[in-house]
C-alpha cells in the first residue's frame, strides 16, 4: 500500500504526515494525530459530525482524502479556543444550553465558525442553511442557532 | 434537610440553571466517547456476518476460508454460545444457531487486524440457508396462520409480569379489564372508532454503536461502549456468558444519543464473545451507520384499533384498545413496551370502562427494543385524534373535552391504581393558553391553510418494579466533592442534576461539585439502567441520600471536637458552622484528615464518604386477566403539547410554525436543562411526524440512510417553541422532582396531526404526514385538483 507524505497545518501547528491513497482526513485527524474530537457519525458526508476547517471552508473531512490535504490549512474543533479562551461560538453554545450529549457539537461549532468568517452577521436564515448538514438529534436546533446569533453579536461587539 | 421539603425552602443550587458540568469539555472536543478511547496497536477489529434472509434455517456455515485468510485472529459462530440473552424474555442468542429471523440477524463474528480484513473475511464465510416463509404484519401474525418463528417460546425464562402464549407468535398479551365496556356503549351519545398504522422508526443517535471487548487469561471480560446500561450490559453478558457478574467490567464513557437503543444488550454481546476467542487482545466492534438503521434496536411498528365512547356532556365512558406491536425478531425487550400501552391504554383521563388487549407479536422485521416515550408516542398518537374526533362528534371544544376528562389526583387509573396528585389540568390551561387556542390566524399565503392542534399525554416510568439506584459522595483533601453515579449522562444531563443534588443536600458551593467518569461497574454504584426518565428522581434520591450521609457524618465529627449539639451545627458554603457558638470550618481541613481533640487527646474523623440508595418498594403485580393491582406504576408525568401548522395546497408540505409544551416535572432542578428537554423531545417528535419511517419490504430495509431516512434538520424547526414547567411535588421525588426527558416526544405526532385536520379538515391517516402524503390526501378528499401533465 502505498503511503504518501504530506505536510499541512492542523490547528496552527506544522505537521508531517505518511498516509495511504484512500485514507480519509477523518481518519487521519483521528488516527494519525489523535485529534478525536473529530467525530465519525455517518462516514458518508450525510451527518456533518466529522466537519473540520479546510482553508478556511467546511467540509465534511469523511468526504476528503488525505493525500489532497497537502499544504493545506486544517482547523477542527481542537483549534478553536485560544489560549484558553474559549471561541465566541463556544461560548455561546454553552450559555444558550445548546450542548446535549455533544457528538455534533465540534463539527456545528466548525460549520458556525465558518459562516461566521464569511458572514460575521448572518440572517436566521443564514444560519439555518449554514448548519442544515449538521445534524442534531438530542437539541431540537433552536438553542444552536440562538447561540450563532449571539456569537455574531459578541464577535461584533469585540472587534 | 430532607430532600422532600416544600419548593419553597429549596436549598440552592435546586431550582438554578446551573451551566452543565461537561459543557466546557464538549465543546472544546476533549470529551472522551468510546470510539475515542486508544487501545495501542495489539487492537483487533471485528465485522459480523448477517443474514440477508428475514426467515431461514441455517443448514451449513464453512468458516475455513476466511479462517485462513492473513490478518485474521478469529473466526466465531452460535456454535461456541449457547447461552440466551434478554432484558425481560430471555429469547435471544448471542449469533443465531440454527435459524435466522431478520435481515440483519449476526451469523458470524470475526476479529481480524484491520477493519478491512475482517470484512474481507466476512465475505469469505459460507452459509447455507433453507428459506422460510415469513412474518411481515403483526396482526397477522398473531394468528393461527403465521408460521411460528419462535417455537421454543415456552421454555424461554421470563419475567413474571410478562405473559407469552407458547405455540404463537403473541410473546406478551397483556390484557386490561376495568368496568364493563360491553354495557357502556348504549349510554354513550358519541363513539368513535379508528385504526392506526404507525411505522418502525430509528432512533438514530449521531454517535452510533461502538463496543471494545477484551477476554484475559482468566475469563474476566472488559467491556468498552457506547451504553446507557452498564450495569444490566454486566448482568446479561453474564448470564450469557455463564459467568459471574463480578467477573465482566463495564466501562461507560459519554453517549453520543442514546434514546432507548443503547439500553439493555445487542451488539455489545456480539463483541464479548468475538473476543473471547482473541484472549488477551481488545477486539472493536463498531456499527456503520447502514447497520445502525436495522441491527441497532429500532422503535417497533404499531397497528392500533381504538374504540372510545361519550356522553352527551362529554364524559368519557368507555374505551377499547387492541394493540398489536410489531415486535420483530425478538421481543426481549419489546414485551414491556407492550405491557407498559396496556397499563397507560386510557391515555391520561379518567375513563370508567376500559378493556384493553395489548399483544406483542414476533414478526421477521427488526428487533423492537425502547425508544423515546416506550410505546407512549405510538398509542398516543391515535388515541389523541380519536379524543379530537370524539371531542368532535359533540360539538365540543377539544380542549375542553380533555379539561372535563383528564386525569386527577384520587381517579381510580385504569389498573385500579388511585392517581397522585398531579397538574395536567394546569398543564391544559397554559398551552392552550400560550398557543392562542380558538383564535384563528390568517394564512401567510392563498394557497396555504392554518390550523392548531392540541394533544395530552402521560408516561410512568416502564421498568422492573424494583429497579433501583445508589450513589457515592466523597470528599477530597481541599473539600471538593466527587460525586459516583452509575447512571449515564447521555445528553439529558444527569450528571449535572447529580451535582446540583449532591451541591445541595450537602452544604457545599457546585462548583465543589465532581462527578466521577466514566461510568465503570467496577468502581460506579449500581444503577439499573438509564432509561425510564427514571434518574432525576430514582438516581437523585440516591445522590440525596448519599451527601446527606456524608453531611450527618461531618457533623458529627464537628459536634463531638467542638463538644456541640448537631443541631446547632449546619453546613452552608463549604464551612461547618455554628448557630450556637458561632465558630465556623472550613470542610477543606476536615475531610480526609479528620479533627484534633482539645489538649492534644489524638485525633477523631477520617475520609468521609457518604452512601445512599434508591429502591421503589411498593409496585405490585398486575393480575394476567384483568391488569389490576393495587400499584401499576411509581407515578406518572403528565403533560399536553400545541402546535400551529400550515398547510402547502401546493405541494402538501406541512410546516410547524411554533409550538408550545407544558410538562408537569414536579419540581424543575435545573428549569433550563428541563426546557431543553421539552423542546429536544417535541423536535423529535415532530420529526416523527412528518419525515420519519423504516421502509421495510418483506424485511429488507430499504432505506439505511440518512439521505433516504431524513430527520429534521435546521430548514424545519420553528423557532418559536415556548416550554412551561408545571410543578406539582412527586411525594418520593428528591425535592418533589420526577422526570420529564422522554415525555416531550409522546403527544407531538397527535398534537400535529390535530392541527392538520384542523387547517384541511382531513385526517391524513398513518404518520409520517409527509407532503407527498398529505397531498395525495388532498386530492382523494378533493380539496385540491391534481396537477395535469
Amino acid at each position: 500500500m502505498a503511503l504518501h507524505h504530506i505536510t499541512l497545518t492542523v490547528n496552527g501547528e506544522f505537521e508531517q504526515v505518511d498516509v495511504p491513497s484512500q485514507m480519509t482526513l477523518l481518519q487521519m485527524l483521528r488516527d494519525k494525530l489523535a485529534l478525536t474530537g473529530t467525530k465519525n457519525g455517518c462516514n458518508a458526508g450525510e451527518c456533518g459530525a466529522c466537519t473540520v476547517m479546510v482553508d478556511g471552508e467546511a467540509v465534511n473531512s469523511c468526504m476528503v482524502l488525505a493525500v489532497e490535504c497537502q499544504g493545506a490549512n486544517v482547523v477542527t474543533v481542537e483549534g478553536l479556543a485560544k489560549d484558553g479562551v474559549l471561541d465566541p461560538v463556544q461560548q455561546a453554545i454553552i450559555n444558550h444550553g445548546g450542548v446535549q450529549c455533544g457528538f455534533c457539537t465540534p463539527g456545528m461549532l466548525i460549520s458556525a465558525r465558518a459562516l461566521l468568517n464569511r458572514n460575521p452577521e448572518p440572517s436566521e436564515d443564514d444560519i439555518r442553511a449554514a448548519l442544515v448538514g449538521n445534524l442534531c438529534r438530542c437539541t431540537g436546533y433552536v438553542r444552536i442557532i440562538e447561540a450563532v446569533q449571539e456569537a455574531a453579536k459578541r464577535q461584533k461587539a469585540l472587534n | 434537610m430532607t430532600p422532600n421539603q416544600p419548593a419553597t425552602s429549596v436549598p440552592h443550587p435546586i431550582g438554578d440553571s446551573v451551566t452543565r458540568v461537561d459543557a466546557k469539555e464538549k465543546v472544546i472536543g476533549a470529551a472522551l466517547f468510546s470510539d475515542d478511547l486508544q487501545f495501542g496497536p495489539g487492537l483487533l477489529y471485528a465485522r459480523i456476518k448477517r443474514s440477508p434472509h428475514p426467515h431461514a434455517l441455517i443448514k451449513r456455515i464453512d468458516t475455513s476460508k476466511a479462517q485462513a485468510l492473513p490478518g485474521v485472529k478469529a473466526v466465531v459462530t452460535g456454535e461456541s454460545f449457547p447461552g440466551m440473552t434478554g432484558l425481560y424474555l430471555q429469547d435471544r442468542h448471542i449469533f443465531c444457531r440454527d435459524r435466522v429471523r431478520y435481515v440483519g440477524d449476526p451469523v458470524a463474528g470475526v476479529a481480524a487486524v484491520s477493519e478491512a480484513i475482517a470484512e474481507q473475511a466476512v465475505e469469505l464465510i459460507e452459509v447455507e440457508y433453507e428459506p422460510l416463509q415469513g412474518v411481515f404484519d403483526p396482526e397477522f401474525g398473531a394468528t393461527s396462520e403465521a408460521p411460528v418463528l419462535h417455537p421454543d417460546l415456552g421454555k424461554y425464562k421470563v419475567q413474571n409480569f410478562i405473559f407469552p402464549k407458547p405455540g404463537t407468535n403473541i410473546s406478551n398479551h397483556f390484557r386490561i379489564r376495568k368496568g364493563d365496556v360491553d354495557a357502556a356503549w348504549s349510554q354513550c351519545a358519541a363513539i368513535v372508532e379508528h385504526s392506526y398504522r404507525i411505522p418502525h422508526i430509528q432512533h438514530v443517535p449521531i454517535e452510533p454503536h461502538v463496543a471494545v471487548a477484551k477476554v484475559d487469561e482468566n475469563g474476566k471480560v472488559t467491556l468498552w461502549g457506547t451504553s446507557q446500561s452498564p450495569f444490566a450490559q454486566r448482568n446479561l453478558i453474564a448470564i450469557a456468558l455463564g459467568i459471574s457478574q463480578s467477573d465482566v467490567e463495564v466501562i461507560a464513557p459519554y453517549v453520543g444519543g442514546g434514546f432507548g437503543c443503547k439500553a439493555g444488550v445487542s451488539m455489545e454481546a456480539l463483541a464479548v464473545a468475538v473476543a473471547s476467542k482473541t484472549k488477551g487482545k481488545p477486539v472493536k466492534l463498531r456499527l456503520t451507520r447502514e447497520e445502525e438503521f436495522y441491527t441497532a434496536f429500532v422503535r417497533q411498528g404499531m397497528v392500533a384499533h381504538f374504540k372510545m365512547g361519550c356522553d352527551a356532556q362529554g364524559r368519557l365512558l368507555a374505551m377499547q384498545n387492541r394493540f398489536y406491536w410489531d415486535g420483530g425478531a425478538y421481543t426481549e425487550y419489546g414485551v414491556n413496551i407492550t405491557r407498559a400501552s396496556g397499563y397507560s391504554s386510557s391515555g391520561p383521563y379518567d375513563v370508567p370502562n376500559v378493556k384493553t388487549d395489548s399483544f406483542c407479536v414476533y414478526t421477521n422485521h427488526p428487533v423492537g427494543g425502547p425508544m423515546r416515550g416506550f410505546g407512549m408516542p405510538e398509542m398516543h398518537t391515535g388515541l389523541e385524534q380519536c379524543i379530537d374526533e370524539l371531542a368532535l362528534a359533540i360539538e365540543m371544544d377539544p380542549v375542553q373535552f380533555r379539561r372535563i376528562n383528564c386525569v386527577q389526583g384520587g381517579d381510580t387509573l385504569v389498573t385500579g391504581m388511585t392517581m397522585h396528585p398531579t397538574g395536567l389540568s394546569e398543564c391544559l390551561d397554559k398551552a392552550a393558553k400560550a398557543i392562542d387556542w380558538g383564535r384563528k390566524v390568517a394564512p401567510s399565503a392563498p394557497n396555504k391553510r392554518r390550523g392548531k392542534g392540541i394533544a395530552a399525554m402521560w408516561k410512568a416510568p416502564a421498568m422492573s418494579p424494583n429497579a433501583s439506584s445508589s450513589a457515592k459522595v466523597a470528599l477530597n483533601e481541599d473539600g471538593t466533592v466527587t460525586v459516583s453515579v452509575g447512571g449515564q449522562d447521555i445528553g439529558q444531563g444527569s450528571f449535572t442534576i447529580a451535582a446540583q443534588m449532591a451541591a445541595a443536600a450537602l452544604g457545599v458551593p457546585i462548583d465543589w461539585v465532581r462527578v466521577a467518569t466514566p461510568l465503570d461497574t467496577n468502581y460506579s454504584p449500581y444503577e439499573w439502567q438509564t432509561v425510564a426518565s427514571r434518574l432525576t428522581w430514582s438516581m437523585g434520591n440516591a445522590v440525596a441520600a448519599a451527601a446527606r450521609d456524608a453531611r450527618q457524618q461531618i457533623l458529627e465529627l464537628v459536634a463531638k471536637a467542638w463538644n456541640e449539639k448537631i443541631e446547632d451545627l449546619d453546613i452552608v458554603d463549604g464551612n461547618v458552622i455554628s448557630y450556637k457558638s458561632e465558630e465556623t470550618i472550613s470542610l477543606k481541613n476536615i475531610a480526609i484528615y479528620g479533627l484534633p481533640l482539645p489538649n492534644d487527646q489524638g485525633w477523631i474523623g477520617g475520609p468521609v464518604l457518604g452512601r445512599g440508595n434508591f429502591m421503589p418498594t411498593y409496585v405490585t403485580g398486575l393480575n394476567a386477566e384483568t391488569g389490576q393491582g393495587p400499584r401499576a406504576v411509581v407515578h406518572y408525568t403528565t403533560g399536553v403539547q400545541a402546535v400551529e401548522v400550515e398547510v402547502d395546497l401546493d405541494t402538501g408540505k406541512v410546516q410547524v410554525l411554533r409550538g408550545v409544551g407544558a410538562f408537569d416535572v414536579g419540581k424543575a432542578i435545573n428549569p433550563e436543562m428541563v426546557k431543553a428537554q421539552m423542546e429536544g423531545g417535541f423536535v423529535q417528535g415532530m420529526s416523527t411526524a412528518l419525515f420519519e419511517s423504516l421502509q421495510l419490504k418483506e424485511g429488507v430495509l430499504q432505506n439505511p440512510s440518512f439521505v433516504d431516512y431524513r430527520i429534521a434538520t435546521t430548514s424545519d424547526v420553528p423557532m418559536d417553541i415556548q416550554s412551561i414547567i408545571v410543578e406539582v411535588p412527586q411525594d418520593d421525588g428528591p425535592w418533589g422532582a420526577r422526570g420529564v426527558g422522554e415525555h416531550s416526544m409522546v403527544p407531538t405526532v397527535a398534537a400535529i396531526a390535530n392541527a392538520i385536520y384542523d387547517a384541511i379538515g382531513i385526517r391524513v391517516g398513518a404518520p409520517p404526514y409527509s407532503a407527498e402524503k398529505v397531498y395525495l390526501a388532498m386530492v382523494d378528499a378533493g380539496l385540491v385538483k391534481e396537477m395535469e401533465g
